[in-house]
């Protein structure tokens, strides 16, 4: 393991991108750092900049218009990152597969700017609170 | 305004009217012309007082339908003005936002979706549909197949 | 405006790092003050209408429940009542009751996301983190009764899925009273506040005949005197039965729809006791063969404010035509009417203030001339909370460091 790679993994600093969701997915990221759940514990914060990120988190289907703004976003985030699928809609556009304004899946916006890109995926609509901090946890113990 | 003045209100404008229909106790459907349109969600809007909710552009085969909802709160009825837009080729009808600030966005949102012209509507831009859109495509026609 | 007025042009969006939704606004601004705003939406579009129409009847609540995650109990709700009416289907009594319980449980938790927001956006992070923590119960019950935190699904067409089981009564009642409590207490730092009244009060104003002609609903109506509530203007599932009262406050600022939504959580949790105490015996559900051709209106009253569906059927299994009206939609263009002559510090709150799904703002550029500055999100917020630390001073509150706000 390089050492990029290595400081990765410690205090992971997440940008948390919407591309088209329904607010469930993104209520429960916000969730996560109020007082139940507190990931910030784990040095896990919540960024204002994708610059400043070392993780996307994106939720929703992947709008033809968000579609390319998420790919600006991917662009812009310091490298190496993990984009983290969160929910249904993210990880296989969900109830919405075959609407006229999809775009996604997210994982194919996503490989399109970057073929190698590191996505993780975090099913369920929303997933809960505790199976993101286990989808994170998981998916930094994989890479 | 009681459920009785409402209704014996509603008589002012029969004339301009193709017909009433009553669904329910409390949904009146209110069928009419195209041209008419405007006038009567004055009536409604101004002389009775009634709430604006919202419009909804209709594909029906053989024509489009312009729903503007209206709503008398203080007796719980929703009133709707039903619309029948007969040109096909170019749909088109009198824009309601000069005279209701809040029915822009449902307006531009119709002429996005639908492809109805709102006459003397102040900013028919896009809204909804992303910058990339086909021109001359209506997804929410009902030639457009998912 | 005369042309010697210097214009420039703010770009809101379209991403922002807090849980909202994308939308790009453009505030055109004359130094401090905001002249003129427009919005670009499309962002979040997913043809929910179209897809609606591919769909059956008694699939649709799902997908209608998908909407808005925070009011994924009122969008079926109102869908399935624009449905009942088609088919003139006669709702068990305790499926009214039940769905009372679930709509009101959502408003609770609603209200309290807000007031977090509201705390955050204006530097008061611990109102954020106390109005979060005390939310978590209200979902954790939801889970119990429905299977899930969010998206409920449990409205059907012709009743509900799942019964409020009556071994859980009590548990609900306990914590409902902790809940209660727990909100008094926030109600109180909220509302006597000296430096939230400063903060508060006169910012935002959506005057009474604006907010008829915005055609605006909700509390953000309530909050400017307009007093409607679905609820109670065309009673639906056991509104009717219940003990209750609108609030509604005259004022039309920021601070009037922090007070509609803090009193309204109290009298959802006086429904919910109540609803609780005369919950009927009985099914869940009544049986529906099929949907004749007709066409039916079905609005319920949101945490933000009138759903409203209208469903077309030709006797099919899937709806002709199914809009969907939500909320924010016409409460959102109200903005034009309360922003425009407020400051840049302020327009961060007033969107906020009316609770739509989107509400926080980021990598804004102020474009002056010539010259390019390039604000973001912390700069903003940063001006929001410099304006709460200067009030502070101003009326001798004790003073507090910028980054402790």
């Amino acid at each position: 393991m390089n050492w990029k790679m290595w400081s990765l993994k410690k205090s992971v600093w997440v940008f948390h991108v919407n591309c088209g969701a329904c607010n469930n997915c993104d209520i429960e990221i916000v969730n996560l750092l109020t007082p139940k759940f507190d990931v910030e514990r784990f040095g896990i914060k919540l960024v204002g900049s994708p610059r400043h990120a070392d993780a996307l988190l994106v939720t929703g289907v992947g709008t033809k218009q968000a579609a390319r703004r998420l790919q600006e976003v991917y662009r812009q985030t310091a490298k190496p990152c993990v984009v983290f699928c969160m929910g249904a809609c993210a990880c296989g556009t969900g109830i919405f597969e075959g609407a006229y304004h999809v775009a996604g899946p997210v994982d194919e916006v996503v490989k399109e700017v970057d073929p190698n890109a590191i996505i993780a995926y975090v099913p369920g609509c929303p997933p809960k609170p505790e199976a993101m901090i286990s989808g994170v946890v998981k998916a930094l113990a994989a890479i | 305004m009681i459920r009785e003045e409402l209704d014996r209100r509603l008589a002012e404008v029969e004339e301009k009217l193709i017909g009433i229909e009553r669904t329910r106790d409390n949904r009146i459907y209110l069928l009419c012309d195209a041209e008419n349109v405007y006038s009567i969600c004055q009536f409604l809007f101004d002389e009775l007082a009634l709430r604006f909710v919202i419009s909804s552009g209709v594909d029906a085969e053989h024509c489009f339908e312009v729903l503007h909802h209206f709503s008398a709160d203080a007796c719980g009825c929703v009133v709707t003005v039903k619309a029948f837009i007969r040109d096909r080729a170019a749909p088109e009808i009198e824009s309601i936002t000069p005279l209701i600030p809040g029915a822009e966005w449902i307006e531009r949102e119709m002429h996005d979706i639908l492809g109805i012209h709102f006459k003397n509507h102040p900013n028919l831009q896009r809204l909804i549909l992303h910058d990339d859109w086909p021109q001359g495509v209506y997804p929410l026609r009902k030639e457009v197949q998912l | 405006m005369s042309e010697t007025v210097r214009k420039s042009v703010l770009a809101v969006g379209p991403f922002h790092p807090l849980q909202e939704e994308m939308e790009f606004f453009q505030l055109t601004v004359d130094g401090e003050t905001v002249t003129d705003i427009n919005v670009r939406l499309s962002y979040n579009h997913r043809g929910i209408e179209k897809l609606s129409e591919t769909l059956q009847f008694d699939q649709i609540p799902f997908l209608v429940s998908r909407i808005c995650g925070i009011c994924s109990a009122s969008h079926p709700l109102a869908y399935v009542q624009a449905v009942e009416e088609i088919a003139q289907v006669e709702v068990p009594e305790r499926a009214l009751y039940v769905r009372t319980i679930i709509n009101e449980l959502e408003r609770i938790h609603s209200h309290l996301l807000w007031v977090g927001l509201a705390g955050h956006f204006i530097g008061y992070d611990t109102v954020f983190m106390w109005a979060w923590k005390y939310r978590e119960p209200v979902l954790d019950l939801l889970e119990e009764i429905t299977g899930n935190r969010n998206n409920y699904g449990n409205v059907k067409v012709g009743g509900c899925r799942e019964d409020v089981p009556d071994e859980l009564k009590p548990k609900i009642l306990a914590e409902l009273d902790v809940i209660e409590q727990k909100t008094e207490m926030l109600t109180k730092a909220v509302l006597d506040d000296p430096v939230l009244h400063a903060r508060l009060k006169g910012v935002g104003i959506l005057k009474k005949d604006d907010a008829v002609k915005f055609a605006v609903t909700g509390p953000t109506a309530r909050g400017s005197g307009v007093d409607i509530d679905v609820r109670h203007d065309d009673t639906y599932a056991a509104y009717g039965a219940l003990d209750w009262k609108v609030i509604s406050q005259p004022e039309g600022d920021v601070f009037a729809k922090a007070v509609v939504r803090l009193l309204e959580t109290f009298e959802s949790i006086k429904m919910v006791r109540e609803a609780l105490r005369k919950l009927p015996k009985g099914p869940v559900a009544a049986e529906v063969k099929e949907i004749p051709p007709g066409e039916g209106c079905g609005h319920a009253e949101a945490p933000r404010g009138e759903t409203f569906h209208y469903v077309r059927s030709d006797g099919g299994n899937r709806p002709v035509r199914h809009k969907v009206r939500a909320p924010s939609y016409v409460n959102v263009p109200s903005f034009k009417a309360s922003c425009i002559g407020e400051h840049i510090a302020d327009v961060t709150l007033t969107l906020a203030a009316v609770d739509p799904c989107y509400s926080c703002t980021e990598r804004v550029a102020v474009v002056d001339g010539r010259r390019q500055v390039v604000h973001n999100y912390a700069s903003l917020l940063q001006l929001s909370r410099e304006k709460t630390a200067r009030l502070r001073k101003e009326i001798g509150a004790p003073e507090m460091k910028l980054e402790d706000l």
